[in-house]
């Protein structure tokens, strides 16, 4: 038989590799091996971290390819990188450097405000934000091999992804009671697509791995949000605008794995130094938050 | 018959299911306290330098050394790496088989691939015919196999992709991904 690349099967695998780990945004080498050091299971490369995106504001685009050609240098897990939402050709780009994973990213200025990539037409898999389950289901109509829920980036408050992950758990449960013939209205009403709202239901959970993402700062964030039922969690900022990176990362990584042993979550909590400095997400105004691109 | 996972990292939860399926109860191993009254242990797929990093830091090598030298151990992938002997780079390895595996052999996620494999021990012990498909991501290769360890299966090119040393069993594809699970047959009747 012929061995066949860029599957579904592929796509989604690779995320079920990095099930219960931890992804951390790194801006260069160093960065990236501090993360590796600490047991990160992928980095995410890119020029700014979220919190410095904000604080810079104009647009933001895709990072220098050389940059994110020497992170995957350095280090022998999975580098992903962040293209604009609807922005085919970074993809491209991306895909032609040999990325392990693309994040079509909000953190990034939208280049289309009304579609997004069509992800089925590349071999690399994507991962992409989501607020609620009909945004998830559309990513996944679309080819997202992976989901995270969006949070709110570059703030290390944690209330927006607790939010999201809220809504697309709750929402999975509440496919759980419905009978077949609620399952188009349901699509309808949440505008997602129908066959993966069946999917959704039979599987009981999402039908691709979902990630954790935006706000995430402390080990009992990591852990809360596992808790609460996601498979894994990016780190962006929190990790490397904290005062002591390599320390909180691997508290970070520990938490997720022990996210159930709250002892274990007092002992890596001890002594981490400063967090990130922490912007209020729910006084944010509309027009400052990142999860609203997209749609 | 229990059968732990190793749950640092990785696709811990599609081996459980893989197992379940197949009537066998499970347990969740993330502490050396967590490998009583096992009869076997699964490493899963994942990054095997997070792996390393964990089992350290929570006193997991030597426990799991201690086991895997009278238990049934299998690693999958990541877990290949963790079981093996030598990767040719530092980073922590419980040592347990004799074999040397090269890590990210086929190269980035691209590169990564399905395929059908022809397992003559394995048909044998489960009494089918039909071809295994496997699945390889990112995967490592079994780049040789000494001492006791013997290959298992092999590419058309002659690369190593599955290897057994006793009760110790090393794949660098990913049953857990598929719906066959013959290879979590042939695993169990090890650990029997």
């Amino acid at each position: 038989m012929e061995a066949k690349t860029g599957t579904w099967t592929e796509k989604k695998g690779l995320a079920q590799m990095l099930k219960g780990g931890v992804i951390m945004d790194v801006v260069n080498a160093e960065q990236a091996r501090i993360a590796e050091d600490a047991g990160a299971c992928a980095v995410m490369a890119l020029e700014r971290v979220p919190a410095d995106i904000r604080a810079d504001g104009g647009v933001a685009r895709m990072s220098d390819p050389d940059m994110i050609l020497k992170i995957m240098d350095a280090v022998s897990i999975p580098v992903m990188a962040k293209c604009r939402i609807g922005h085919f050709v970074e993809a491209q780009i991306l895909e032609a450097i040999g990325v392990d994973y693309i994040d079509e990213s909000e953190v990034l200025t939208p280049a289309d405000e009304e579609h997004h990539i069509l992800k089925h037409n590349f071999k690399v898999p994507f991962v992409c934000g989501c607020r609620n389950i009909g945004e998830a289901l559309r990513r996944i109509g679309e080819g997202a091999a992976m989901i995270r829920t969006k949070g709110e980036a570059g703030t290390g408050d944690v209330v927006e992804a607790v939010r999201h992950a809220r809504s697309v758990i709750g929402s999975i449960k509440q496919l759980q009671t419905m009978n077949e013939e609620e399952l188009m209205t349901f699509a309808r009403n949440n505008g997602a697509p129908y066959e993966w709202v069946k999917e959704t239901k039979e599987l009981g959970r999402m039908p691709v791995v979902n990630f954790a993402a935006g706000g995430v700062a402390t080990p009992a964030d990591a852990a809360l949000m596992m808790q609460l039922g996601v498979d894994g969690v990016f780190v962006g900022s929190g990790i490397f605008k904290s005062g002591d990176p390599a320390k909180r990362a691997a508290a970070i990584v520990k938490s997720v794995t022990h996210y159930q042993d709250a002892s274990i979550l007092a002992e890596v909590s001890k002594n981490l130094g400063e967090a990130m400095v922490g912007r209020n997400a729910a006084h944010m105004p509309e027009s400052e938050k990142l999860a609203v691109r997209g749609w | 018959m229990k059968i732990g996972v190793l749950a640092l990292q990785g696709d811990f939860a599609e081996h459980i299911s893989m197992l379940k399926r197949i009537g066998v109860e499970t347990a969740e191993v993330r502490l050396p306290k967590h490998l009583d009254g096992l009869d076997g242990l699964i490493m899963p797929g994942g990054e095997s330098t997070t792996f390393g990093k964990l089992a350290v830091a929570y006193g997991l090598m030597e426990p799991l050394q201690e086991f895997g030298k009278s238990h049934a151990v299998w690693g999958t992938c990541a877990g290949a790496i963790f079981l093996s002997k030598d990767i040719g780079r530092d980073q922590p390895l419980l040592g347990l088989m004799d074999i040397k595996v090269q890590r990210n052999a086929f190269g980035r996620q691209v590169d990564s691939f399905e395929t059908d494999l022809e397992i003559d021990e394995l048909f044998k012990a489960t009494g089918t015919k039909h071809p295994y498909h496997a699945v390889f991501i990112r995967a490592p290769i079994i780049e040789s196999v000494h001492g006791k360890a013997r290959v298992l299966s092999s590419l058309e090119d002659g690369r190593i992709v599955a290897a057994q040393e006793g009760h110790l069993l090393a794949t660098s594809f990913h049953p857990e991904l598929t719906g066959d699970t013959r290879f979590h047959e042939y695993f169990i009747s090890l650990a029997s």
